[in-house]
């Protein structure tokens, strides 16, 4: 600043000091290595287009992105570490807000982990409950993905049809979950609430109106030239990619590698779903988009098929664990497919009242780490379709 | 000397009109755009203030008037100030040359459309100066795109207006419009229909409106030229905004669809009918459309359009020089 060569030093100047010195360790780590005449652009954390809290620091080559970096860590809240000092029933309600768009995904991931461990075994009813409920999840889950995306790319009004649809799971969900976002109704041993006769047969109307909905979708964005041209060949990522930085999910689907965790390792009754797990036909963003929009088609046909065979009976084992329940020492590993990938759950209890690590696999993190590389050498608005692409719920990567 | 005098006080009073005209314009287009997207989205938009929530750009704009001017460190005092200032000014003198009615014009010259689009040319300098002078990163980048955007898209913009010109024969606004007639079959879309759609997609970019908003594109740039203004300033580039797409639908109007000539009486309605319908359109797409990519965009102006509009312009001349 020019105060200072004038002999004294504006106070001010050291809040709004431009150029070198501005920034935080971040940015200034990332501007050394930046090549001269090209710009730093620090998009996020507060950003409209970085769902919540990422924040990524880009080096542009004119509008060209030509190197970029994700930083993480402004959403983080210890669940990891809360899961180690709160017994297992006081930890639930947390699965629940690591990735609030999939939630049930993750009360079955660590349930599933605890129920491992001690053994437990889960009547039928209750495993088909999950089932239909994880699957409703997903579909919202990706329906509001759906929505964020076509509003990252400039279309305003996608989102709100989304929200139409998701409203209506939510509506169908709070019968049995009693919650609308941060729903928490898996127990060990079962889940909390069994569906009456009102969430069958909304479910039962549901299937047929969305797959409705869904050719509307069909005429209405996926056919759009304008969106057509923005995704088609716009950040391809092949399956080395995905296996060398760990990406799983509907990315590493429509990279054209058919992985699913309900089709290889089945876990609650999975195994008596046939499925089709849908690949992209094409690895640019446009077949990541492809490949979620089937899997709603998907979870819809996975629902169908639950509401035939479900039978009646008890929804929680008997003597399911109470509130002061310990788990046995020993450690035991979860793995279910949530919307965006793999989640893992690695529980190592001592036998004490609380478990004594509980480790927490968000498949977002892996996924985010692709950003870098897909959006190198691309155009800045491309680098925001191919974020948007990755389906990225910043919260369950801070964990 | 009285003659000028004459002309000078009705440009006066005419400049006043016309400021009226605008921020009554801003008002309408909040409320219909708002409405309109809450049509198209299944939501009912504005309610509460007001009967259907009409006051409700009103009290908008009291918003905006009340607020802090907020100025972030290291601006450009001056072109920073001077930005807004700058956009809403040329504004004025472009509905000068607007024929409203058959005796309805403040300034009628011979050469309206050259006035027009020399001083609408200006908006962009604005801009321009928004973003240099913002000293933010995104604001730059927006602007370096709105100059190459209205650049790109003037070009097509007068190869179309210039068809209509040579079928008329004339600059002026008011004897264009006199040469259509009253209903819709004697108007020059019907003659120019090429280029009265490239005039369309053109009159999108040049006032850059969504699918074409690049410029303040906000899922990449937050806001473009315009993040680091609040209050008045934001509001002053909101007005001429507005106010521009104003204009270019009065033009695509006296054009093509025969300015304030229509069925059963002539007047000024027949123009703001018009006009408000092609305003409509701009609304329309904005809520429908995906925003397109820079490349793409410039690709459809100068593969597409440019070629397009010479084309056409060449047809024109070759069929008047042949049959007129």
């Amino acid at each position: 600043m020019t105060g200072c060569s004038l002999g004294f030093i504006n106070p001010l100047s050291v809040l709004e000091n431009p150029g070198t010195t501005a920034g935080d360790f971040y940015a200034r780590n990332f501007e050394k290595k930046a090549q001269p005449g090209r710009v730093i652009l620090n998009l996020g954390p507060q950003h409209p287009s970085t769902h919540g809290v990422l924040r990524v620091l880009c080096e542009l080559d004119g509008e060209y992105v030509a190197r970029c970096e994700p930083i993480l860590g402004y959403l983080h809240r210890m669940h990891e570490k809360m899961g180690e000092v709160k017994t297992p029933w006081q930890f639930l309600p947390n699965l629940g807000r690591v990735d609030y768009l999939h939630p049930l995904a993750w009360n079955w991931a660590f349930v599933g982990a605890a129920e491992k461990l001690a053994g437990l075994t889960v009547p039928p009813r209750a495993e088909w409950l999950r089932i239909i409920s994880c699957e409703l999840n997903r579909i919202s889950s990706h329906l509001l993905w759906w929505g964020a995306f076509v509003m990252d790319l400039g279309g305003f009004t996608p989102i709100l049809y989304a929200f139409e649809e998701r409203e209506k799971i939510n509506d169908i969900l709070q019968i049995i979950t009693g919650s609308r976002l941060t729903m928490a109704n898996f127990r060990f041993g079962g889940v909390c609430a069994d569906g009456d006769a009102r969430f069958f047969k909304l479910i039962q109307e549901f299937i047929p109106y969305l797959r409705e909905r869904l050719k509307m979708y069909q005429g209405l964005v996926t056919d759009n030239v304008i969106l057509r041209r923005r995704l088609e060949g716009v950040g391809p990522i092949d399956v080395d990619l995905c296996q060398r930085y760990g990406a799983t999910g509907p990315i590493l689907r429509a990279a054209g590698l058919p992985r699913d965790l309900r089709v290889d390792y089945p876990y609650g009754y999975y195994d008596q779903v046939e499925l089709t797990i849908p690949t992209g036909p094409v690895n640019d963003s446009f077949g990541r988009y492809l490949v979620r929009l089937a899997e709603i088609e998907t979870s819809l046909s996975i629902v169908e098929r639950a509401l035939k065979v479900i039978p009646d009976g008890p929804i929680i084992m008997e003597k399911a664990p109470k509130v002061s329940w310990k788990l046995p020492a020993g450690e035991s590993y979860m793995a279910v497919e949530g919307a965006r990938g793999q989640i893992n759950v690695h529980l190592v209890s001592d036998g004490g009242k609380t478990p004594y690590r509980v480790k927490l696999r968000a498949p977002g993190f892996s996924n985010l780490s692709l950003f870098a590389e897909a959006a190198k050498g691309t155009l800045l608005a491309d680098a925001i379709a191919i974020l948007g692409s990755l389906d990225l719920v910043i919260p369950e990567i801070d964990r | 000397m009285d003659l000028s005098l004459a002309i000078f006080v009705q440009i006066i009073a005419a400049v006043l009109l016309i400021i009226a005209l605008m921020v009554g314009n801003a008002v309408v287009m909040v409320y219909m755009e708002r409405k309109v997207a809450g049509f198209i989205q299944r939501r009912p938009g504005p309610y509460e203030v007001g009967p259907w929530g009409t006051i409700q750009a009103i009290c908008d704009s009291m918003k905006l008037l009340a607020k802090q001017l907020y100025r972030p460190g290291n601006v450009d005092l001056i072109l920073y100030y001077l930005a807004p200032v700058l956009a809403f000014f040329p504004v004025l003198l472009l509905f000068l040359p607007i024929p409203f009615g058959p005796w309805l014009t403040a300034l009628h010259i011979n050469e309206g459309i050259v006035l027009i689009l020399a001083f609408a040319g200006l908006g962009v300098l604005s801009n321009l100066l928004a973003g240099w002078a913002s000293n933010n990163k995104f604001s730059l980048l927006g602007a370096a795109r709105a100059v190459a955007q209205t650049v790109a898209y003037e070009i097509p913009m007068i190869l179309a207006l210039l068809a209509v010109v040579f079928l008329s024969g004339s600059m002026d606004l008011k004897r264009i419009t006199e040469q259509q007639g009253q209903w819709p079959w004697e108007w020059n879309i019907l003659l120019q229909p090429l280029a009265f759609f490239i005039y369309l997609v053109s009159l999108v970019g040049e006032t850059n409106r969504a699918p074409f908003d690049l410029p303040e594109a906000e899922s990449e740039l937050t806001a473009g030229f315009h993040t680091e203004y609040s209050g008045m300033g934001f509001a002053l580039f909101f007005l001429s905004e507005y106010a521009n797409m104003l204009l270019v639908s009065f033009v695509a109007a006296v054009f093509f669809l025969g300015g304030y000539k229509g069925p059963i009486a002539d007047g000024f309605w027949w123009l703001f009918i018009k006009a408000y319908a092609v305003m409509f359109f701009m609304v329309w797409i904005r809520w429908t459309f995906p925003r397109v990519r820079f490349d793409q965009l410039l690709n459809l102006n100068w593969k597409w359009l440019l070629p397009l509009g010479l084309l056409n312009l060449w047809a024109t001349a070759i069929i008047m020089k042949i049959f007129l």
